[in-house]
Formats: structure tokens, C-alpha cells, sequence
């Protein structure tokens, strides 16, 4: 193989901005899209416990149609075949108008689509919690939803940080798809550089080094999370 | 106090409860017993609707537990429950979990919950312990919280479903000895268990169940000197020759 290795390449004007630039957008798509994921997922997974039989049914739906649809596939029927539905000028908004349509549309495909697993999550979270803390919440005269807010889910939450620590990977991982509609976060940064420079080993040897290294990180500070909220007398598991 | 009127209840084509009346009065102490799946423990949760009756109807202080027009998350905050498997909050301290339904279902001030809470781990033994989490305390003693945490509500009446039957044999008499202590005090007193020495000391009546029916509802005295049924006959000789 003829191939003139050049790392220093990372470090000229104007390819390390655009690593810079790239992972700004990766982070900021992935923890707006995670605020909905994880508000919209933990509504649903309290629907989907609740007592209401409509609002179970609301939840299960929507985890059935979201969860079953691949997210290449959801990104773009967002992007390309929801505003064709829309009246025309509604259509327009969302396709020109809005603020940054392509990064906007991304962050709301990959919440609703993570929103489905994070409820899921939060499900098994409470039903791990088990239905004796629920009847003494109720045995002591607290309504529904204060024995969800202060019964089921602080232990419930506690329960699932590890995955949905995994989950928010996920979704920082998943972002990377937001390029094929034209976001240009680091792995489409990734890919200018290489058609700039032809250095493409260099390029994508940066991008895997930058996801790895957040990615520790996450998982870093959630096991210190973790180990925070532990309760004390139970038994920890790492 | 408590007036249980022919209640029935279906699990499908199972019938847990078949035609079960019979009443506490105020200041009275019931037992429960009979064999396992017998659906005492089922009886017990239906008298704060913790389990719903299929037909027939059960009221607590005069309201229908199963009425329409009863609030019953105010009901069930006038009666004290015990869980066999203690059920208090893991992710609170001892105080907190005593203190939570006073704050947020009585709307008592912090300090007078904190108050009344202090005083219901002294009656059950525990002011050493009101910092510490349950997984911290032994079995008999998380129990002693819940019922002081079912006592903070000062309830009407208490249930207790088989608060002994997870505890170590050595922890069963400190919990039975506040339950005696509650029971010399006049609380309404509804108990599931199979604490036979409980029974003959503070019980007013027994009532034996098997197979969803109430087979026996005698005083005290008359079920221990068996004159009742046979099966109630038969139970308490395989539970009293140990």
C-alpha cells in the first residue's frame, strides 16, 4: 500500500476546527435529542404501569410503532415525507423556514425514537420495584401519582442508570446517521476531510479516538452518579 | 368498625373469597387463620381495597370500600397496614418513611411530623435507629418501623397481613410485643397469622378460613377449646403439637 501518512494533518487550519466543529454538533444533537428521549420515555413508561387501561394503551402503541421502525428509516420520513403531509405552508416551515430544518428534524427522530427505549427501560425499572411498594404507598392514603413520584420511581431510576447510561451511548452513537440528511456533525466532518485530503485514515482514526473518549467519560461520571445515589445498607454491584 | 358482608371474589373461574361476612367492632382484636391459600391475605386487602371484591361489599367507618363515591386514597389514610414483607421505602431513612404519609397525605408541618415520628419510634423501640435506612436494620426491626409508620397516620384501625411470617424466630416476639402493646392500648386490630400465642393473648375472636370460606368466627375461648368445626380442629392440632 502506497500511503503518504500525515497526522499532523489533524492538527492544520481549517481540519482540527472541523473536527471541533463536528463533535460541537454530535453533542449538542445528542443531548437535546436525550432531554426528549428521556422526559417523553419516562412519561410513557409511567403511562404504561399506570392504572389507566387508555393510558397504557397510548404508551404500548406508541413503543410498538416507534421501537419497530428502523431509525435510518424514521430520519427520513421525518425529514423527506413528513412536511409533504403537512398543508403547504406548515410543509414549507419545516422543510426551509424553521431554524436549522435538517439538525432540528434530527434531534426530533432520534428523541422519539430513543423515547420508546427509555420507556422501556423505566418500565422495567418500576416493575423491578415491585407491586408491594406500590400497595404500601396506597395502604398509607397517597394517590397515584404521589406514589410514583415518591416511591416508584427514585427507586426505579436508581435501578436503570446502567442502561440508560447505555442508552444515552446509544443515542450519541446513533446521531452519526443525522449526516445522511445533512447534518454536519463529526462523522460527516470526518468524511469532508478525507474528500479534502485524501488522508481518510488519519481522519476516521481521530473520529473513533473522539466518540471513545466521550464515551468514557459518560460512563465514568455515571458510575460516580451511581455511587452517589447508592442506598445505603444495600448491596452495590460494582 | 369493619363490616365484611357476603364478599365474594374471582381470580377467573378460581373463587378466591366465597361468601365471607363477619366484622370487627371498634377496640377489638381479630385473628385470621387457616391454611395457606385460604384467602386471608386476600380478605385483609380487600378491607382498604387494596384487592377489589367481586361481589358483596365491605365498609370501614361506615363507608363502602367498594363504592363509588368513596374516596378511597382517604379511606386507606385511616388505616394502618402491615405487609408481610415489611415494604418500607429503601431510599429513605427510617424518619423519612415514617414521616412521609404524615407530610404528604396528612399535610402535617415537618415539625410535627417529625414530632409524632420521633414518639412512634420510641413506643416501638427504634429512636436509635430513625437515621438509618431499612437495609440497615434487621427484619423485626423494619417491621416495627412500618408499624410505626402505620401508626403515624393515626389510624382508625391497623391490618396486619402475617407480619411475622418472614422473620427470624428471635425477631417474631419484639414485633409481636408491640402488636400486644397496640392491642392492650384498644386499637381496631385485623391480623392475619399464625401466631397462635398471639391469638390466645390478645384476640377477642378467631377467624379460621379455608378454601375462601369463613369456616369459624368464634370467641377466643370457644375456638381453643375446639369445639368448632373439624377442619378448624385439624388445623390447630398440626399447628399447636411444635
Amino acid at each position: 500500500m502506497n500511503y503518504n501518512w500525515d497526522w499532523g494533518i489533524l492538527f492544520r487550519e481549517p481540519y482540527f476546527d472541523w473536527l471541533v466543529e463536528g463533535l460541537m454538533w454530535t453533542v449538542s444533537l445528542s443531548l437535546l435529542a436525550w432531554i426528549i428521549a428521556f422526559s417523553l420515555g419516562s412519561i410513557l413508561g409511567i403511562m404504561r404501569t399506570c392504572s389507566s387501561r387508555p393510558l397504557q394503551l397510548i404508551a404500548t402503541a406508541y413503543v410498538e410503532l416507534f421501537r419497530n421502525i428502523p431509525l435510518l428509516v424514521q430520519l427520513f420520513l421525518w425529514y423527506f415525507v413528513f412536511p409533504e403531509l403537512l398543508p403547504d405552508d406548515a410543509g414549507r416551515w419545516v422543510k426551509r423556514e424553521m431554524p436549522m430544518p435538517a439538525l432540528t428534524t434530527a434531534i426530533i427522530a432520534l428523541g422519539l425514537y430513543t423515547a420508546s427505549r427509555v420507556c422501556e427501560q423505566v418500565r422495567s425499572g418500576i416493575a423491578a420495584v415491585g407491586p408491594g411498594q406500590r400497595n404500601a404507598g396506597k395502604a398509607i392514603g397517597m394517590n397515584e401519582w404521589q406514589v410514583y413520584r415518591y416511591i416508584l420511581l427514585p427507586n426505579a431510576f436508581r435501578i436503570i442508570i446502567p442502561p440508560l447510561t447505555s442508552e444515552f451511548l446509544t443515542i450519541f452513537k446513533n446521531s452519526s446517521l443525522a449526516l445522511t440528511i445533512g447534518v454536519v456533525e463529526l462523522t460527516a466532518m470526518t468524511r469532508q476531510i478525507e474528500e479534502y485530503t485524501f488522508q481518510g485514515f488519519e481522519a476516521f482514526t481521530a473520529a473513533t479516538l473522539i466518540y471513545s473518549v466521550v464515551t468514557f467519560t459518560v460512563m465514568l461520571l455515571m458510575r460516580i452518579v451511581e455511587r452517589r445515589v447508592r442506598i445505603p445498607g444495600m448491596i452495590s454491584t460494582n | 368498625m369493619i363490616e365484611i358482608n357476603h364478599a365474594s371474589k374471582w381470580y377467573g373461574d378460581f373463587q378466591v373469597l366465597n361468601d365471607c361476612t363477619t366484622r370487627v367492632d371498634k377496640g377489638e382484636v381479630v385473628v385470621i387463620c387457616g391454611p395457606s391459600g385460604s384467602g386471608k391475605s386476600t380478605l385483609i386487602k380487600c378491607v382498604n381495597g387494596l384487592e377489589s371484591i367481586g361481589s358483596g361489599d365491605i365498609s370501614v367507618d361506615g363507608s363502602k370500600v367498594n363504592g363509588r363515591k368513596t374516596n378511597l386514597n382517604q379511606l386507606r389514610s385511616r388505616i394502618g397496614m402491615v405487609f408481610q414483607s415489611f415494604e418500607l421505602f429503601p431510599h429513605m431513612s427510617v424518619l423519612d418513611n415514617v414521616m412521609l404519609g404524615q407530610l404528604k397525605v396528612l399535610k402535617r408541618s415537618t415539625d410535627e411530623a417529625e414530632q409524632r415520628a420521633q414518639a412512634l419510634l420510641l413506643q416501638v423501640g427504634l429512636a436509635d435507629h430513625a437515621y438509618k435506612y431499612p437495609a440497615q436494620l434487621s427484619g423485626g426491626q423494619q417491621q416495627r418501623v412500618a408499624i410505626a409508620r402505620g401508626l403515624a397516620m393515626d389510624p382508625i384501625a391497623m391490618l396486619f397481613d402475617e407480619p411475622t411470617s418472614a422473620l427470624d424466630p428471635e425477631m417474631i416476639n419484639d414485633v409481636l410485643d408491640v402488636m400486644v402493646d397496640l392491642a392492650q392500648d384498644g386499637m381496631t386490630m385485623m391480623v392475619v397469622t399464625h401466631e397462635m400465642g398471639f391469638a390466645q393473648k390478645v384476640a377477642d375472636r378467631i377467624v379460621f378460613m379455608d378454601e375462601g370460606r369463613i369456616v369459624e368466627d368464634s370467641p377466643k375461648d370457644e375456638f381453643f377449646k375446639a369445639q368448632g368445626s373439624e377442619r378448624a380442629k385439624e388445623f390447630l392440632s398440626k399447628i399447636l403439637t411444635h
